[in-house]
């Protein structure tokens, strides 16, 4: 069959060039990604990034610089990493060290690293370079040499790492060690003295610790990644010997893949809810049409994808990740199934948010965020049906969109290798996170049953916990300063590091506060930050979880903020109001609070209040807990 | 080597060069190509093998000094 040329269907990249021409940034990324998605190669990546470029200023794109110290030829992942954190959203800049002199850049304080500023450096160093004789003549060596050899490679990494932690604040990415393919005494290795896996290990575990002891420094588990993808496919031995580039070609992706795991929630370019379809996602079949007993899910064959991704997707939830259902489906009968099917495994209790009706879902998503009050761009959806991805792709771009292959037994690996769920570092926060959203739905049921807002208050029968922070939730209340924008009368953003330093100030005090009701435990919601000078506390910052706004927990913290700064002997409580893009709802803490205007600012303005006739009291419905030792008056 | 396969891979030489498709004439050479550096060459062999699923050799990576050069190498390799 021949068909006329002027009947051929535009070509994806046809339909990239007149997006990208008619200012169509929306539709030109939708393609981008398609086209990428259809063929994620080193022979795409070029074409993929140049467009993107191109996109720089009309969709949102997070910039990322990021300094790669190595002892391999690094340049060809460069493209595909590119390409990859596009379609992520993130705009990454690359600056590579010379070739193996990262010891040299690290120890030199004037080398590029450091006027660079990088906020990422990746440290790719291999076995065969760090340590040749336990790479290549291990069996020439003694067992007390090898002893030296792992506490020589052990004490350089020490050494580096510590170096760079000491001279820059970058998220730093260290490459864990290669244990060599083939070992050499074979199969007798582990059994006699013996031990060139178990070197390789301690050198291994070495990394890890000072990635424990360290901030912000994190292992790459090369072995591991390697394993995953064929390590007999992995290595390209002529290439390593003519070019010094040690990967396959069709291996490459995946290395910039494994960078991008760290990338993503290094840039914040992480999602904080997944939704998920139903029909053929959640389960095999359609509901409406297959009834409860014929769509498939569970142990079997027909149903065991399913089951799988089901399991993947209760993994993210007990991770902290939010859950919600937007399905085109009669809710009856869905509802039903997600109730009764005996082999479901998320229930209805997971899900804090659900859409199923027959509107259409870039509506439906848009419903969600509101309703959890969360930015478009914190959503990802996951779902069979391509064009459904293709239009939340173009009609919502901030949403991250999961591809998924056409095979459901693959669909929970796709999402397992998603890095949008990626995390730092987990807190017991994180991991209840899933489930307070839930409870969160039955207050706000709770709500809508009672009549006056003091009532509603009473009902939840409030405990919050104000202490002086210790070193346990410090990780929490750097966290929240990062993460809270919209009760967050300054926005000001502190990492661990600045909080420690803080509240070890004489002249500052960093609160905790934590919130009970009787649907549950909130966890640590709320930070304070006040400093003294000249007989003023002034509120550096008062922010609280999205989960706990509207319920005058402020209010109470604010009591008791006012009360120790009184008995430290202030008299003035004073503070910024500084607007930014979200915070609206900190909007009129102070004036609520009979502050009044001393100075102002385009961006903001400055309250006082007077602490020697009257100061905040707690709501009585609120039963405060503090552990003040600073006698209140 | 089918015609699929020699579009392919001139795309795959457009793109990695950066330039239309329609500029890749087997003429091409290093000498007179923007950007055709020893880098670029890396990238250009990677993005091959990967794309057509093969192998090279460092002789033929050696030997790929024009499109056409590169054409002809591709066709005793792809099945």
């Amino acid at each position: 069959m021949t068909t006329p040329a002027d009947a051929t269907p535009p070509s994806t990249r046809d339909q990239i060039e007149h997006a990208i021409r008619d200012g169509n940034w929306a539709l030109a990324k939708a393609a981008l990604l398609r086209l990428w998605e259809s063929n994620p190669a080193p022979g795409a990546a070029p074409f993929v990034v140049s467009r993107f470029e191109k996109l720089r200023g009309h969709v949102p794109l997070t910039p990322c610089r990021v300094a790669v110290l190595r002892s391999f030829t690094v340049e060809p992942i460069v493209p595909v990493a590119r390409a990859l954190a596009f379609t992520g959203g993130i705009d990454l800049e690359f600056r590579i060290g010379d070739f193996n002199t990262y010891a040299q850049e690290i120890l030199d304080p004037t080398s590029w690293l450091y006027s660079y500023q990088p906020q990422v450096i990746i440290l790719a160093a291999q076995t065969r370079d760090t340590s040749p004789e336990l790479w290549a003549n291990f069996a020439d060596l003694s067992a007390s040499e090898v002893n030296a050899q792992v506490a020589a490679a052990s004490d350089s990494f020490v050494q580096l790492l510590t170096t760079l932690r000491s001279r820059t604040d970058a998220h730093i990415i260290v490459h864990g060690l290669q244990t060599p393919p083939a070992l050499a005494v074979g199969i007798l290795d582990r059994l006699g003295d013996a031990n060139q896996a178990a070197a390789i290990a301690q050198i291994n575990a070495a990394i890890r610790q000072l990635a424990r002891e360290l901030k912000n420094v994190y292992v790459l588990d090369y072995d591991a990644l390697i394993a995953r993808h064929g390590a007999n496919h992995w290595e390209d031995t002529r290439k390593w010997l003519t070019v010094r580039l040690p990967i396959a070609a069709d291996r490459l992706i995946y290395l910039a893949r494994e960078w991008l795991r760290f990338l993503h929630p290094i840039t914040g370019r992480v999602c904080k809810c997944l939704v998920t379809d139903l029909d053929n996602t959640l389960w095999g079949g359609v509901i409406g049409e297959d009834g409860l007993d014929g769509i498939k899910l569970g142990p079997d064959t027909s149903g065991y994808a399913f089951a799988n991704l089901q399991r993947a997707i209760l993994d993210l939830h007990r991770r902290g990740v939010i859950l919600g259902i937007a399905s085109k489906n009669n809710p009856a009968e869905a509802s039903e199934a997600i109730e009764k099917h005996a082999n479901m495994l998320l229930r209805p209790q997971h899900f804090a948010a659900t859409r199923i009706n027959w509107n259409d879902k870039a509506q439906s998503l848009r419903e969600i965020a509101a309703e959890l009050n969360i930015g478009l761009d914190s959503l990802a959806l996951i779902d069979d049906n391509p064009v459904e991805r293709e239009w939340v792709r173009e009609q919502l771009p901030e949403v991250s969109v999961i591809e998924l292959p056409a095979d459901p037994m693959a669909y929970a690996a796709a999402l397992r290798d998603s890095p949008l769920f990626e995390r730092l570092a987990l807190t017991d926060e994180d991991r209840s996170r899933g489930k307070m959203y839930a409870e969160q739905r039955a207050r706000a049921q709770l709500q809508s049953s009672v009549t006056s807002l003091e009532d509603f208050y009473r009902s939840l029968q409030m405990e919050v916990t104000i202490t002086t922070v210790q070193p346990d939730a410090i990780a929490r209340v750097a966290q929240l300063t990062q993460k809270t924008n919209q009760f967050n009368l300054t926005t000001r953003r502190y990492s661990e590091q600045q909080i420690t330093e803080i509240a070890a100030d004489p002249a500052c005090r960093v609160y905790a506060v934590r919130v009970k009701d009787r649907l549950g435990d909130n966890g640590v919601v709320g930070v304070v930050i006040t400093r003294d000078h000249d007989g003023r506390c002034e509120i550096d910052n008062l922010l609280l979880s999205c989960r706990v706004i509207g319920r005058t927990i402020e209010t109470a913290i604010l009591a008791h903020v006012a009360g120790e700064a009184r008995s430290r002997g202030n008299s003035l409580l004073a503070g910024w109001y500084l607007a930014s893009q979200k915070n609206a709802p900190a909007k009129d803490f102070y004036s609520a609070h009979d502050f009044a205007i001393a100075a102002e600012r385009p961006d903001g303005s400055y309250w006082e209040r007077n602490l020697i006739n009257s100061a905040p009291i707690c709501p009585p419905w609120i039963t405060l807990t503090t552990d003040s030792v600073e006698a209140r008056p | 080597m089918t015609q699929a396969q020699e579009r392919q891979v001139r795309q795959v030489i457009a793109d990695v060069l950066n330039m239309p498709v329609e500029k890749v004439t087997p003429e091409l050479s290093p000498q007179e190509a923007d950007g055709w550096d020893s880098v670029q060459h890396l990238n250009l062999v990677l993005a091959i093998e990967e794309a057509m699923a093969i192998q090279l050799a460092p002789e033929e990576i050696e030997g790929m000094q024009s499109v056409g050069d590169i054409l002809k190498i591709v066709q005793q390799k792809a099945k």
